[in-house]
């Protein structure tokens, strides 16, 4: 009887309107009235506005001319941005030194290509980003090996950009995780500071913190000393990031269950051994979405920099567009932006995925 | 003298490796734990028993500090447990403990679980820490299971892993916590028969569970507690066959 049973259920097959294009159309698209309506009102939707976009994006487009050819024509003028390229990508660096930011800009991308593999994640890896670091570092400003100096109000576009939120992200991440376990401490006075700290910060937008390091916080400084204002920024924007990420990093704390304390406890793990080895790789994985977050929206808050008038890739596109010549096009400037932000957001958040799947152990 | 605890004899030659004097433990206005008296010498093995909420658990997880007591004396292989950080560390890497929800670390392999607390608390050399963690999966019978993850294996599985993991601390102690309670009904006999062994080895061991088979053969005593006192404690064959208490055997009728 079993037998029958089991020999007939190893034939059966689904029904054939749940495979094939039709069974998936029926699934997906019309599998109810209200259904049927959405899907036929998005598709007139789409035909209304993807034509004429194409059109003006490919068909009447020109991507190579000069400004006056880009008048005559309906479409977009993407001509914009290969003419100025080359200031919306470096900005007031001089000219003729051109080489040396985007070197920087190259070792970093690669370094960072080259560290998304957790194998070579070492002691070894540290030593090679401090070098890098360092490398970079001249690169910009210059005064070694006869290049050049160039003082940091000419650092600008996307170098800019990229020291910003790359600095701002990983100064921002450990010292978030101090102020999450710091808020968690036994000891009233640090446990005090980190909240008074964190709340304060979460208080109080971006943009003010940026005035108050640019404008408020220079007047409390001895006369003759000044303290660089792209450091100056750079260090407003860790201070916010950090609080955010310290909340982050305390939902994850709170998320771990207390049996791994007491476990860790049990071994006679002293405290920083427990946090290091045991309870944050855990914590820190389960917000590895939230942080992905934070950081993504540190990238682009660093644009926020233009009102204390540093000029970041956004701005050095938007000085591009107060030029007579290119002004009609902010259209095609800002798509161009919207992608580039695009494509580094992606990858990170498309990375932040692929690190949580090769750390799933299966629990 | 208000002593409801009949001593029986043990080997009074011995200095008792575990010493408890006078303990009480509150949880705010509650008092979970009331004067509690308790020695225990090396190689005995002590089940405790008894209702739920009655701080059988509650009394073990003081002696290795998970549990602070408020009054009284614990003195674990010389170490009394005070504030004193490292003094607790001391005495936690000498008392291994099972809980009965396994705990282990669900970020690392079985064998990362049994070398952690060997490398980092013993100063072990990894390798010698991983030859030892081997030897130890091997015992409870689980060497081929080494570079999976605790979530791949089954309850019965990760208890044995977790017990394996204290036995690599070379412990003098071992507190086991309901140890078979949160596992299957055909998982409990193989985590048993690990116990059994380790007893058998002359481990000093404190069991709190329900598993009075394991209780009858293995213990050399058997320990009632009930609203956070000792009611009775005794050989088992006195305890389960002549027990003195009332309240005892209610318990024993209940559950046998």
């Amino acid at each position: 009887m079993t037998e029958a049973t089991t020999a007939k259920r190893e034939q059966l097959k689904p029904p054939t309107s749940n495979v094939g294009l039709i069974g998936w159309l029926r699934t997906n698209l019309f599998s109810s009235w209200y259904n049927s309506i959405l899907t036929v009102v998005i598709l007139l939707f789409l035909a209304w506005l993807v034509p004429p976009l194409f059109r003006w994006a490919f068909i009447d487009s020109l991507w190579n001319s000069s400004a006056e050819a880009c008048r005559d024509i309906d479409g977009a003028c993407w001509s914009v941005i290969p003419n100025n390229i080359r200031f919306i990508i470096l900005g007031f660096f001089p000219e003729g030194q051109e080489w040396r930011p985007l070197l920087a800009m190259a070792l970093l991308l690669g370094l960072v290509i080259y560290s998304k593999e957790r194998s070579r994640w070492k002691k070894s890896l540290a030593w090679l980003w401090l070098i890098n670091i360092l490398i970079m570092g001249s690169l910009m400003h210059g005064g070694i090996l006869g290049m050049p100096v160039v003082e940091t109000s000419q650092w600008s576009g996307l170098p800019l950009t990229f020291i910003l939120s790359f600095f701002g992200m990983i100064v921002a991440y450990p010292m978030g995780i101090l102020l999450a376990l710091g808020r968690r401490s036994q000891m009233p006075a640090i446990k005090t500071l980190c909240v008074v700290y964190i709340e304060m910060i979460r208080g109080v937008p971006l943009i003010s913190l940026l005035f108050m390091s640019s404008i408020m916080f220079p007047l409390f400084l001895p006369e003759g000393v000044t303290i660089d204002k792209v450091l100056r920024a750079l260090i407003a924007i860790i201070l916010f990031t950090a609080a955010y990420i310290a909340e982050v990093v305390r939902g994850g704390l709170q998320a771990m269950p207390r049996g791994q304390y007491e476990a860790a406890d049990s071994l006679g793990l002293p405290y920083k051994h427990t946090m290091r080895l045991i309870i944050l790789p855990q914590a820190l994985k389960i917000v590895i979405p939230p942080s992905v977050g934070i950081l993504l929206s540190v990238f682009k808050d660093t644009s926020l920099v233009v009102i204390i008038a540093l000029y970041d890739v956004l701005k050095t596109t938007m000085v591009t567009l107060s030029n007579p010549n290119w002004a009609g096009y902010s259209s095609e400037s800002y798509i161009f932006l919207a992608l580039l932000y695009f494509i580094f957001c992606f990858a990170m958040s498309s990375y932040s995925r692929r690190l949580e799947k090769e750390l799933h152990t299966g629990h | 003298m208000n002593d409801p605890q009949n001593h029986i004899d043990s080997d009074k030659t011995a200095k008792p490796i575990i010493e408890i004097h006078e303990m009480h433990k509150w949880y705010g206005d509650f008092h979970v734990l009331s004067n509690i008296n308790l020695q225990v010498q090396p190689q005995e093995k002590i089940v405790i028993c008894g209702p739920s909420g009655s701080g059988k658990s509650t009394l073990i997880r003081c002696i290795n500090r998970l549990e602070e007591h408020q009054r009284g004396q614990i003195i674990v292989n010389g170490t009394e447990l005070s504030n004193d950080l490292k003094n607790i560390e001391k005495v936690r890497a000498e008392v291994g403990m099972v809980f009965q929800h396994f705990n282990l670390f669900p970020h690392l392999t079985i064998i990362e679980n049994l070398t952690l607390g060997p490398i980092w608390v013993r100063k072990t050399p990894k390798k010698e820490a991983e030859e030892m963690a081997m030897m130890y999966l091997e015992k409870v019978q689980i060497a081929e299971q080494a570079k999976k993850f605790p979530g791949q294996l089954s309850g019965g599985q990760q208890q044995r892993v977790a017990i394996a993991r204290s036995l690599c601390m070379n412990p003098q102690v071992m507190l086991f916590d309901e140890p078979t309670s949160a596992l299957d009904p055909e998982m409990i006999k193989e985590v048993l028969d690990v116990m059994i062994g380790l007893a058998e080895e002359g481990m000093t061991m404190l069991v709190v569970t329900h598993e009075m088979g394991f209780a009858k053969s293995v213990a050399d005593r058997v320990m009632f507690m009930d609203e956070g006192e000792i009611v009775e404690q005794n050989s088992p064959d006195v305890f389960f066959d002549n027990p003195q208490h009332e309240r005892t055997q209610l318990f024993l009728s209940q559950i046998l």
